[in-house]
């Protein structure tokens, strides 16, 4: 026998189920009364310093069904690419909170997510990412929270020398992670779960 | 303060993801067309995992965690129970000031949610959403309503547990989890699709509370604990040193 390492397991995850807004977004669900305002409604606040930018996009299954039940959090760092807590390197943008929960629309399955352009943020090796933001996507179906990115597809520059994005070995998988520019500050990008194009998910 | 913060910002534990449930389970429908068929891109915590949204008291409100009247004011109609426990990391510590929200049917297993058609009345003084952030040694408590079982479309005559969904967030965004619990002796615990997602019998029991008649209040309510445990955080004494903490 050896000693015992005396390690908990972390707690099993479940599905968030088809009703996941009840808990997370109630006012957006049409449950007022409980909360004055749902959480997460903007990682911003007025006079956030950066690129203003709105991205839109669907959640689509493996039979190319748009999820309308799909939620998400994204969490990024300010324009200087610092977060706004726990960051050892300094304090960020006051106006910047970083954190947003996101709820696809229950009639499109579009979500919308406003925010700045975040800043680019060390890998822990010192080497420099390209600007990101972190996503975890919850649903029905979906038995672990999904992590994935969101890159640029205007940021060419730092996005070839990302080191996460090179980690990905099917190169032309990582174009799964790039919001499209539409238009000035505008950006689109799909998360597919499954088949086709399917979005590069992480172990992180 | 300092051992706090240099916990608070080590690289995550790796995920254990035979001990959770696998994407791709089809007992459960609808993760047929829902998960991934691509290996995950795995590589280590970065600040992006690592840090991650704090929340402070003066966002929660009195009733917030009191189910049974934070909808009307009036008391919901079921069985009145506590649920309480602590979230924990892998490495026991409690971990406080971190936001835990829950939601869940009402006595009879109907949801106040739009999409929810089951014939089972809604109740009228009971919404079904509650939240609070943990304490220093990361405990928390809710008073509530203990949920129905439910029927739900997967096969023919499938019912889910008696249950509560759980949102919980660490002091990283990497930590974050979604669950549900399940309540001791349930009958329905074993027949549940969802809850066998999960293929290691240890890892089921994490999910079911455990009744606490310690933490009953006689002739008021019932109790039950549910302890959640989050990614712990490496703290190599040479990778500290290195960042200068």
């Amino acid at each position: 026998m050896v000693q015992r390492l005396d390690y908990l397991k972390e707690t099993p995850s479940q599905t968030a189920g088809p009703y996941v807004h009840i808990g997370l977004t109630p006012n957006a669900l049409g449950n007022p009364g409980i909360y004055p305002e749902d959480l997460g409604r903007s990682p911003i606040r007025d006079g956030a310093k950066g690129e203003r930018i709105v991205i839109t996009g669907r959640v689509i299954d493996g039979a190319g069904m748009i999820l309308r039940d799909a939620l998400f959090e994204s969490w990024q760092a300010d324009a200087d690419g610092i977060y706004p807590a726990n960051d050892p390197r300094g304090q960020a943008d006051p106006a910047v909170t970083g954190w947003a929960r996101v709820a696809a629309d229950f009639d499109s399955g579009i979500w919308r997510l406003e925010t700045i352009k975040p800043g680019r943020v060390p890998f822990p090796d010192g080497r420099l990412m390209a600007p990101h933001i972190a996503i975890w996507l919850v649903a029905r179906g979906i038995n672990l929270g999904l992590q994935t990115r969101i890159y640029f597809e205007d940021e060419a520059e730092a996005n070839a020398v990302c080191p996460v994005l090179n980690r990905i070995e099917h190169v032309e998988r990582r174009l799964t992670l790039l919001a499209r520019k539409t238009a000035p500050g505008t950006y689109s990008l799909d998360f597919r779960l499954q088949g086709e194009g399917e979005t590069v998910f992480f172990d992180m | 303060m300092t051992l706090s913060n240099s916990v608070d910002r080590g690289p995550l534990f790796f995920r254990d993801r035979d001990w959770h449930p696998a994407a791709y389970t089809p007992g459960y429908k609808t993760s047929m067309t829902r998960a991934p068929q691509r290996a995950l891109v795995a590589l280590g915590s970065t600040l992006s995992e690592e840090t991650g949204p704090a929340f402070g008291q003066s966002m929660i409100g009195a009733l917030d965690n009191n189910l049974v009247m934070n909808f009307t004011g009036q008391p919901a109609v079921g069985e009145r129970i506590i649920m309480h426990g602590r979230v924990l990391d892998e490495q026991g510590r409690g971990v406080p000031n971190v936001l835990v929200e829950m939601w869940q049917a009402n006595a009879g297993g109907r949801y106040r949610h739009k999409k929810d058609g089951y014939l089972a009345p809604l109740d009228p003084n009971f919404g079904g959403c509650g939240r609070t952030l943990t304490g220093p040694d990361g405990s928390y408590e809710f008073l509530t309503i203990r949920p129905g079982a439910y029927p739900w479309p997967n096969h023919v005559n499938n019912w889910r547990p008696m249950h509560i969904h759980w949102s919980v967030f660490g002091s990283g965004f990497g930590q974050r989890l979604i669950t549900q619990n399940y309540f001791q002796g349930d009958p329905l615990i074993d027949l549940c699709p969802i809850v066998n997602t999960i293929g290691k019998k240890e890892a089921i029991d994490m999910l079911v509370a455990a009744l606490d008649m310690n933490r009953a209040i006689p002739m008021d309510c019932l109790a039950y604990k549910f302890d959640i445990v989050l990614r712990g955080r490496r703290q190599s004494f040479f990778e500290n040193r290195k960042e200068g903490m």
